[in-house]
Order: structure tokens, then sequence, then C-alpha cells
């Protein structure tokens, strides 16, 4: 099953590679994984997308818990958070297909950040659903250029989780 | 007042009562050494290798349960400890290992014996540290000291530039450290203790399982008291053995692979499996699927992380073991008659284990030609002093040590489990002695093994560290031999040694003494003489050289498809 977890750690020097090196060396799934700084500097939030049956993820976050540098891991899994991911996408937009290049990124509100004679370069934002689907649309259309940021994970309701 | 940070150093090592250091100098480190020099409160030990120099922190840890140390040059002198570094952290001891590294402006130069040592160690240190500014060189200390010895112990690398060791500033050591990332669980939750001991008394067949975690934990007396008190039956990991009196009515002894038949019957048949500072090692569980079938399991562990990795549980407990323990005595004290009944209730039980332990008991075939390895064992106990401590190193003679030696004391036994390092015995032997210079050591070694760290007794000798080496001489790299035996058709590649060494010759070359026994009959007497005779000895035995440990539970099997007989 397809988990999003949040994990905050001390903002300090090899904290990225001791959480990177713990998934690689237990043999865990990283799907993706997004890290910066957050309102308090000295922490910075990660949120990592991982698959594994329950005592998989049972592992994976006291074995996150372990790392002297992790603060706290939230698994947001069953609905609570809200996520969110961007994606810049270069399609190739040609004759015909400009109009319905156009027409596909205003349904999905998408952004047009650079244009060329060949090209139109997309950004789109919102849950990975959202992605997949405008990506299946353009997809026949001839991708370029693909990069994706990986979602982001904010939990719903009043209550923060600090930093 | 202001201090080169080599100075800080020292200073913090002292304030954190270490008075043995285990280290080899080179040129990252020089600061630190001359500043060693007129530094008289810590004592410095030179091992011939920093392999064996961390093994010997190691085994001063694991006697003493302070945290070991040892220091290191860059590069070669850091790699070299890496393979002490994962056998520490493999069995959760606490030690501090402090690396010289180059310059900070040069790092990431491919400098004159640079090499990331943070990075290599990172998988298998508890935590580790690059420092890069003389001022945090105190708070950096204290940290790594506090996490190498609390919560679930284990080995701490600080990496410290040459430029840090040379620039000055004020020393202030703090005197607590709090890390907010950091907070190991101390006190078992008092509504799972009381679930614990209410599904315990449910119990009609019980079985405690007891591993390293009682002895770091420093439990021993606890665990007694529990199990007097309910009349439950303990088994012990090789790595627990110590940690329950093997010579108590209670006693199963060792379980798994090697572990005796009536340990490994009594946990495939209990009802209930009290597992205590134990991880469920593979070496231990056999085939998990078959594992204590018809036991409920309750599991109590320091590091959250050891429970319900391999094994289901009933009913976790974190927190440490002298705590729940105690109140797990304490709950079932207030359970009065309930305990009689229980006591009364487990007879029928202790009575099946007795039939177990008469039918197959540990033992091997004597003979008068040729020396058995477990009769030395036997004899090593009957003629030690009874509070020896004993460090093994890794192979057959390593189990003969765990099977045939009763140990009755916890930090008795000093053996690599889970990296399983051989070379590993004879520095932590060092270790140990360093620690207690008046108490008898004795290193159990295979002739292998012995040959991985032998260049450490020139070490011993220099120092003054009397250790009592017993070589079992098998002319084989037994352990693997034995597997090709029974699993390769004797296709023996490669682990014959072949070419016989003098040992005492060898020994006689450090300035040590070494002594030989060829026969059965002389086996008393030469450990009587290496015994009587002061300062470091070798005593080599010619053992039956295709002898086999058993029982043993082929590697996937079940804990009852035990090979009892060759
Ligand atoms: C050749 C060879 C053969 C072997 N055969 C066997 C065999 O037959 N049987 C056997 O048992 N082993 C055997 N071993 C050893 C085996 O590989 C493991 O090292 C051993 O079983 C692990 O012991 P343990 O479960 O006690 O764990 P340890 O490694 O000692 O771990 C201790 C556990 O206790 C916890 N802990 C630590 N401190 C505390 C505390 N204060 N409070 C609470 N919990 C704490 C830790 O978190 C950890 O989970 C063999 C090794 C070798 C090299
Ligand atoms: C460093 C290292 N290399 C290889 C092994 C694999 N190994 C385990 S036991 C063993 C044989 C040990 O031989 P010896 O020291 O003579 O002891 P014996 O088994 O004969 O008692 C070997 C090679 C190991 N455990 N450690
Ligand atoms: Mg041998």
């Amino acid at each position: 099953m397809r988990h999003t977890i949040t994990v905050l750690v001390e903002n300090e020097f090899g904290v990225l590679s001791r959480v990177a090196g713990l998934f690689s060396g237990r043999g865990f799934n990283i799907d993706s994984l997004s890290v910066a700084p957050t309102n308090d500097e000295s922490i910075s939030r990660m949120t990592i997308v991982t698959r594994g049956d329950e005592q998989i993820l049972e592992q994976i976050s006291k074995q996150l818990n372990k790392l002297i540098d992790v603060i706290k891991v939230i698994d947001f899994t069953g609905g609570e958070a809200i996520e969110r991911e961007m994606a810049l996408i270069k399609v190739t937009a040609e004759d015909v297909s400009r109009a319905e290049v156009l027409r596909i990124a205003d349904i999905f509100r998408g952004k047009i950040i650079d244009v060329t004679p060949k090209s139109y370069t997309i950004e789109v934002t919102g849950a990975p659903a959202k992605i997949e689907a405008i990506l299946e649309l353009l997809r026949p259309l001839g991708l370029k250029e693909l990069v994706r940021t990986g979602p982001v994970a904010i939990g719903r309701g009043a209550k923060g989780w600090k930093g | 007042m202001k201090m080169t940070g080599a100075r800080i150093l020292l200073e913090c090592l002292k304030l954190e009562g270490v008075d043995t250091v285990f280290g080899y100098p080179g040129g990252t480190v020089i600061n630190i050494y001359d500043e060693l020099f007129s530094f008289k409160e810590i004592h410095h030990i030179l091992p011939r290798h920093e392999q064996a120099g961390v093994h010997a922190a190691d085994g001063y840890a694991r006697a003493t349960g302070r945290v070991g140390v040892a220091i290191a040059t860059s590069g070669p002198g850091a790699t070299n400890t890496v393979t002490g570094i994962a056998t520490a952290y493999m069995d959760s001891i606490p030690l501090v290992v402090i690396t010289g590294q180059v310059p900070t402006a040069l790092i990431g130069n491919d400098a004159f014996q640079e090499v990331d040592i943070v990075g290599i160690t990172r998988p298998c240190t508890k935590h580790n540290f690059l420092i890069k500014d003389v001022r945090e060189i105190a708070t950096i200390i204290k940290k790594a000291f506090y996490i190498a010895r609390t919560g679930r112990p284990g080995p701490v690398l600080v990496d410290l530039p040459k430029d840090v060791q040379i620039a000055t500033t004020e020393f202030h050591y703090p005197e607590t450290i709090e890390l907010r990332s950091y907070k190991p669980t101390v006190e078992g939750h008092p509504k799972q203790v009381e679930k614990a001991v209410s599904l315990l008394l449910t119990a009609k067949k019980p079985v405690i399982y007891v591993g390293g975690g009682v002895i770091s934990g420093d439990a021993a007396g606890e665990l007694r008291a529990l199990a007097a008190k309910l009349n439950i039956p303990v088994t012990t990991t090789l790595m627990g053995l110590g940690s329950f009196p093997e010579d108590d009515p209670l006693s199963l002894g060792l379980l798994g692979m090697h572990g005796t038949y009536y340990a490994n019957m009594a946990v495939t048949n209990c009802d209930l499996l009290v597992a205590v500072g134990a991880r469920f090692d593979d070496r231990v569980t056999g085939k998990i699927a078959t594992f204590a079938p018809h036991a409920k399991i309750i599991h109590v562990d320091v590091d959250p992380t050891s429970i319900r990795k391999n094994v289901r549980v009933d009913l976790p407990i974190v927190g440490e073991v002298k705590d729940v323990l105690s109140k797990m005595l304490k709950a079932t004290e207030e359970q009065g008659d309930r305990a009689d009944e229980f006591r009364k209730g487990v007879e029928p039980w202790l009575a099946e284990i007795a039939g177990w332990k008469e039918k197959h008991p540990i033992t091997y075939k004597q003979t008068s030609a040729t020396i058995k390895p477990q009769f030395v064992i036997q004899k090593l106990r009957e003629l030690s002093d009874p509070d020896a401590i004993v460090a093994t190193d890794v192979g057959q003679h390593q189990m003969w040590t765990a099977q045939f030696f009763t140990f009755t004391k916890p930090r008795t036994l000093l053996s690599s489990g889970g990296l399983g390092t051989m070379g590993f015995g004879l520095p932590a032997a060092m270790g140990a002695q360093a620690a207690f210079p008046g108490r008898q050591v004795i290193a159990i070694c295979g002739d292998g093994g012995f040959q991985m760290n032998m260049q450490e007794l020139a070490t011993l000798v220099q120092n003054r560290l009397p250790v009592k080496i017993c070589i079992l001489n098998n002319n084989f790299l037994g352990m693997v031999r034995q597997w090709q035996e029974l699993f390769f058709d004797k296709r023996y590649s490669q682990t014959c040694l072949e070419l016989p060494i003098d040992f005492i010759k060898l020994a006689e070359a450090f300035g040590a003494k070494g002594f030989q026994a060829t026969k059965p009959d002389e086996v008393e007497e030469t450990i009587k003489k290496a015994f009587d005779t002061p300062g470091p000895v070798i005593m080599e035995f010619k053992i039956a050289r295709e002898e086999k440990v058993l029982p043993m539970v082929p590697a996937g099997a079940s804990l009852n498809e035990m090979v009892l007989n060759a």
C-alpha cells in the first residue's frame, strides 16, 4: 500500500543521507522524497512516499524514529492529509496540437511558463492523481521533458505540527 | 582558560570518567598524542592494529558496562576501525571512536589520507559526528557519550579534523545534555506491564527467553527473582549467557541453532514466551513459521524496532529491562495466591522439560586418544576462578564454550554474536584485562581466528596484561568445515589451514609463554601450568580435528528439527 510519511528532522549536514541510507540499506522503497527547511530554520521537513505492507510500514516509521536526527515521524495515510505536487511539463506543440495543449492546460488550471514555436512548457500543481491525469492527456501529443517535485503533504484541520 | 581542541578532547574524556583508551597515532591525531604525552589521568594502550584497538575498547565495555574509547588516525587508521565498529554495533555495545581527519579546508579534495569515515560508518554506528569548529567539541563529545550509553547502546564515531584540534577556545563542559530528537523510553508502560502479568499468569507452559539486553541493562538480579518467584524456566541467547546462572535447575542454557535439545523443545512447545532484551535473531528462531507456534509472545525491549521485526508479538513493552522486570515482579507479588497457584500449575511442564533434559543432555563422546574440545572447555571452567572473564573468537570453539562453560555471572562472556567477527577474541580479552588487571581473563580462540589478530601478543606483553589464551587447534576453519561436511559432501574447499604453526615458539617470539597438550591426560596439567605462570600465556590443545558442534538446527529448519548425533 502507498504511504505518505512526513519526517521532521534537524536541519543538519548529512541528515538526508542518513534517511536515504536507511531506505536503501533496509530495502525499503522510496517513490519520491522532497525536503526543505520549515518556518523554524533549525528544522527541515521531508515528505516521503513509500510502499509496503503494514509490518514494513511499522518498521519504516520505527527505524526513522530511531535515527538520532529525526524529531518526528507522521504517517499520513487514510486521507487525513492534503497532498500537492507540482510538475513542469515541456510538450510538443506544433500546428494543430498547439490549441489542444492549451485547452488541456486550461482544464487543469495549468500555466504556460515558456513558449517556443515548437513547444509549450506547462506548470501544473495538484494532487498526484491530477498530475497523472494531465500527463495521460499530454503524452500522445509528445512529452519532451517532465519534472515532478514529488508530493508534499499537510494535515487537515486546525492543528499544526510545529516547524 | 583557553585550550587547544586536542586538549579539550582529553578534558572531556576525563570528565566522562574515561580511565583507559586504546589508540594508534598518525598524522591527523599527532596533536592529540602530543597533549596526551603530559596528560596523566588517562592511560593509553597502544594495540598493534586499529581493528584490535576497537575490539579492545569493546571488550572493555562488555566487561565493565562503561563506554569503551578508541582513537585512530585518518584514512587507513579510520578504515581499520570499521570492522570493530560494526562488531560493536551489531551487539549494541557502547563505544566512542575518535578519528583524526584532514584539515577542514582540505576535506573533499582527496587529500593525503583522507577518507569519508562519517559516510563509511553511517550504517554501522548508532550516530556519528564531524566536528567543524573547536567550539563544538565539548558539546559533541558530551552528546557522543550520552548517545552511546543510553537507550539501546551502540558505537558513536567522532571525526575530528586536524585544524580543529589545533584551534583554541575557552573550555566549558556541559553538565547535562538534552536532545529534542532523541528521547529513549526508560519506563515500561504500567498498563502494559499489568496486562503482561495477567497474561503470564494464565500460562501453563511458560518460558523466559533472555538476550543481551538483560546484561547491558544490568537486570540479572530482577530476572532471577522473577523466574524463581514464578518457577519459570529460562533460556538465553549467546549474548544473554551469564544473565541467568546456568547451574540453576530452571536454566535451559542456550537456545537456537546450537542450543540445547531441551531449550529448543521448550520453546517449540511452550504456550507463553516472555522475550526480554532479545531480538529474535535468525540463529535463534530457525524457521519463523514454526517458531514457538503455540505461544503467546510478550516482548520487552528498549528499542521499538526490535519489536515485531521478525515475529508477531501479542504484548509489546517498550522500556528498560530493569524497570519492566522489577515492575512485573512487584505486580506478581501483589497477586499473592494466584502466583502460588501458578507455581503449582507449571509443575507438569517442568517435569516434561526434565524428561527432555534426561533424554538428550548436552554431551559429547570422550576418547582417550585425542583431546575433545568440549572436555577442554569443561576443564577450563573447573580450574578457573568463579569470576573469570572469558572472551571467545568465532567458530566451533565459540559454540563449545557457549555449550560447555556454564556461565553464571553477567559480563563474564565476551563474544561477537551479531557480526561474528573472527579476530575478536584476543583483543577483546585484552580490553577486559586492562579494565580488570586483577581478574582472570581467558581468551578462547580457534587456530584460524587467533591468526587474525595475533599481533596483539605484543600489546599484552608490553602492557603486562596476563591474558590466558586457549587455542583449540583443529588445523581447520572448523565451523565452515562442519558445514562442508554436512551440506557439501565433505568437499573441504579452502578450510584446511595446512601449515602447522608452532604456537609455542610464536608466544616466545613475543616474550610470552606457551604450553601444548596433545593428549587428554595432559589437558589439566597444561591449564594449571598456564594459570600458574605469570603474564600472558598460550595454551594450545591439539583437538579432534573433525569434531562437530551438536546439536545443530540446519539453517532454515525448525527448532525441533535438530541434528543430534553425527
Ligand atoms: C557461529 C555463530 C553461531 C551462533 N549460534 C547461535 C545460537 O545457536 N544461539 C544463539 O542464541 N545465538 C547464536 N549466535 C549469535 C546470534 O547471531 C545473535 O548475535 C544473538 O542470538 C543475538 O542475541 P540477542 O537476541 O540476545 O540480541 P542482542 O544483539 O544482544 O540484542 C539485545 C536486544 O536487547 C535490547 N536491549 C539492549 N539493552 C536493553 C535494555 N537495557 N533494556 C531493554 N532492552 C535492551 C536491544 O534493543 C536488542 O533488541 C551465533 C553467532 C555465531 C557467530
Ligand atoms: C572475519 C571473518 N571471516 C570469515 C568468517 C567465516 N567463518 C566463521 S567461523 C570460521 C572458521 C573459524 O575457524 P577457527 O578460528 O579455526 O575456529 P574453529 O571453527 O576451527 O573453532 C570462518 C572462516 C568470519 N566469521 N569472520
Ligand atoms: Mg580451527
